[in-house]
């Protein structure tokens, strides 16, 4: 392989690698937030670009995209409040079954809105055929916009929990819901600040990823899987390894494709979900002695 | 011990019954949808157990499924008479494990018994299912939620993506599995009754299987996995032992309606293993209740019959998302469950009171 073409493929891998870390992170807020794996994550990034490429004929492109997270960001609200806020204490089986149960809910939806049409939004500069050149190979300038877009929402999002009071009553609120209560916290509101956060990234993944990779009302269900792999990988609940994860996911991914078929390309990844959670379930960069404290 | 087999008999009246009605109403068509409904609910039945006593949900049983379909189908259609082994295919023909014919067009046939392929099937799956379980089974909820769901879609992507299997039209031309005595699993039209009467044969003989396993010792092993593991390991259960093998004997039941339903409909498409499927098999079981084995048997029957009748048009999807999150948020323990009917009870009382 010539050193042009392993650049390609890295760079194609890195962009849909930093989705797949998005994703992630979008299952780990809900994750700590409530101890859910919303498997409804995937939908969120769908509906972002239905969405978006719904409201493009009505409006500029960055106000379409805006209220692509809006609403998506309110889908997300609404899920809590109408599913979750009132279950008392429910197993763990019942509530996957609910977040599977919405996410084909939400799916057959946006059949039934937008039908089988694989669509995209446009270009955000340029066009299909504009490319820039890197240490040899030519990438698209949307993959820049995906790689500033989602760099700087995780930068933000680790400001926005180290440093702003609502982030950090949410972190109080995952790591002991009771005693944040009792410190004046309102727990359940910082949930659904969870599920809005969660469901608006997503969206907005969804919209600078739309250009390049489409959108189709089923294009939820594999990113959640492979967003699931990410977040395992580096160890769920841990967003800056997740980011990690998900480049490496996205360049192993990128390679592989280089070697197999196409048509293989999600079997590799979800193999590796398989192998990662049988040799090591706690992530690739959390301890094993901090692991086996963790409910698996 | 009393009545323990009543509900089976009660089942099986009902099978007769349903197939003396379409007689009489000149509705045998019926029958045709009733047969598909007996296969599936096979699938169902095994993993009703499997959620219901070793708390496993597997969003993964349609794989299995699709892999004894598969199996059978690619081992009956493959024509070995064009092989570059003809000594070896001669030698099984005396066997009688290879079944000569001819095509449409007079070329000559070798297939291999669908007997054999069924077998086979089975082997795989079981073979399959290990494999997956053993790190598997080490995991819980989440983990093992997205692992199955995970395994079926790589079942999906493999078949869906892989020449030899047909790729997105499947494998079609199947033929008939003869099991002797004049019965034969085949869609024509004058094997109707039989093949609804040996569907739901083997659905009640599964039924059967299940209410005895649950009656002897690995029964009240797994009964006490299911009211706490921890309790059960501490009481000298190998618990681990058990849920594999659980899991392996569900597989084995899908796989084989798998294959069967194959045979019967003569052909099988990617859709079998598809995720919705996989997700329709829990949400029948989140209807009928976990560990209910008759709730279940009920539900699978009204609930695939209307689907397969296209009763639910173009939501079926949506029906079957639907009932999963209602069942789920509003009755937990299943549609017929005695804790559902009390929470009813209370609160039309309630209602009525104000």
């Amino acid at each position: 392989m010539t050193s042009e073409l392993l650049v390609q493929y890295l760079l194609s891998g890195i962009t849909i690698g930093s989705v797949y870390a998005i994703v992630a992170i979008g299952f780990n807020i809900i994750y700590n937030a409530t101890g859910i794996i919303n498997f409804a994550q995937g939908e969120f990034v769908m509906l972002g670009g239905m969405i978006a490429v719904s409201c493009m004929p009505f409006m500029p492109l960055c106000l379409a995209v805006s209220c692509a997270v809006v609403v998506t960001a309110l889908i997300g609200v609404l899920l809590y409040v109408c599913f979750f806020r009132w279950l008392k204490s429910p197993s763990v089986l019942r509530l996957i079954i609910i977040t599977i149960g919405i996410s084909i809910l939400i799916r057959e939806a946006a059949l039934m809105i937008w039908g089988e049409q694989v669509r995209s939004l446009p270009y955000f500069s340029g066009n299909e055929i504009s490319s820039i050149r890197i240490f040899g190979a030519y990438i698209s300038p949307q993959v820049l916009w995906i790689l500033g877009v989602v760099g700087i929402m995780v930068l933000l999002l680790n400001l926005f929990f180290a440093f702003t009071r609502m982030g950090r009553a949410m972190r109080a609120c995952s790591a002991n819901p009771t005693a944040a209560t009792l410190c004046g916290i309102n727990s359940q509101g910082m949930v659904a600040i969870a599920f809005m956060l969660s469901a608006a990234i997503g969206a907005l993944a969804g919209c600078v990823m739309s250009p390049m990779t489409q959108t189709q009302y089923d294009s939820g269900t594999p990113l959640a899987v492979k967003g699931f792999t990410v977040a395992i990988l580096g160890g769920l609940g841990n967003s800056t390894a997740a980011a990690a994860a998900g480049l490496l996911l996205g360049v192993v991914e990128a390679l592989a494709v280089s070697i197999l078929p196409v048509a293989y390309k999600d079997v590799i990844a979800i193999g590796l979900l398989l192998v990662v959670l049988a040799i090591r379930p706690t992530g690739l960069f959390t301890s094993r002695q901090a692991g086996t404290l963790k409910e698996f | 011990m009393r009545g323990r087999y009543t509900p089976l008999l009660i089942l099986l009246g009902l099978v007769v019954g349903i197939q003396l009605a379409t007689a009489v109403t000149g509705t045998a068509y019926f029958l045709t949808q009733l047969t598909m409904t007996a296969y599936y609910t096979l699938v169902v039945v095994g993993l009703c157990i499997l959620m219901g006593y070793a708390g496993q949900i597997s969003l993964g049983h349609a794989g299995f499924f699709a892999i004894g379909g598969y199996t059978s189908a690619y081992l009956t259609t493959l024509n070995l008479a064009s092989g570059t082994h003809p000594s070896a295919v001669a030698l099984l023909m005396r066997c009688g494990l290879i079944v000569p014919g001819h095509n449409l067009y007079g070329a000559e046939l070798a297939r291999l018994h669908p007997g054999v392929a069924f077998l086979a099937a089975v082997a795989l799956t079981a073979g399959i299912a290990v494999i997956i379980v053993i790190p598997v089974l080490r995991l819980k909820g989440h983990y093992l939620a997205m692992a199955t769901l995970g395994f079926g879609l790589i079942v999906y992507r493999v078949v869906l993506g892989t020449a030899g299997l047909g790729a997105a039209d499947g494998l079609s031309d199947v033929p008939a599995f003869t099991l002797g005595a004049g019965i034969t699993v085949t869609g024509g039209a004058g094997f109707r009754v039989v093949n609804y009467y040996v569907a739901w044969c083997l659905v009640s003989l599964g039924a059967l299987l299940v209410l005895n396993l649950m009656q002897s010792r690995a029964g009240r092993a797994l009964a006490a996995i299911h009211g706490n593991e921890a309790a059960a390991q501490a009481m000298g259960i190998d618990t681990a032992a058990y849920k594999l093998r659980l899991f392996v004997f569900s597989a084995i039941l899908a796989a084989a309606a798998g294959a069967l339903l194959t045979h019967y409909t003569g052909g099988i498409g990617p859709s079998e293993a598809g995720v919705m499927k996989s997700v329709r098999y829990v949400a029948i079981v989140a209807v009928g209740g976990m560990a209910n084995l008759w709730g279940t048997i009920v539900a699978s029957a009204i609930l695939n019959f209307l689907s397969l009748r296209g009763y639910f048009g173009i939501y079926d999807d949506a029906v079957f998302g639907g009932i999963l999150v209602f069942m789920m948020l509003f009755a937990p323990q299943g549609l017929m469950a005695r804790e559902t009917f009390a929470g009813l009870i209370a609160w039309v009382r309630r209602k009525g009171g104000e």
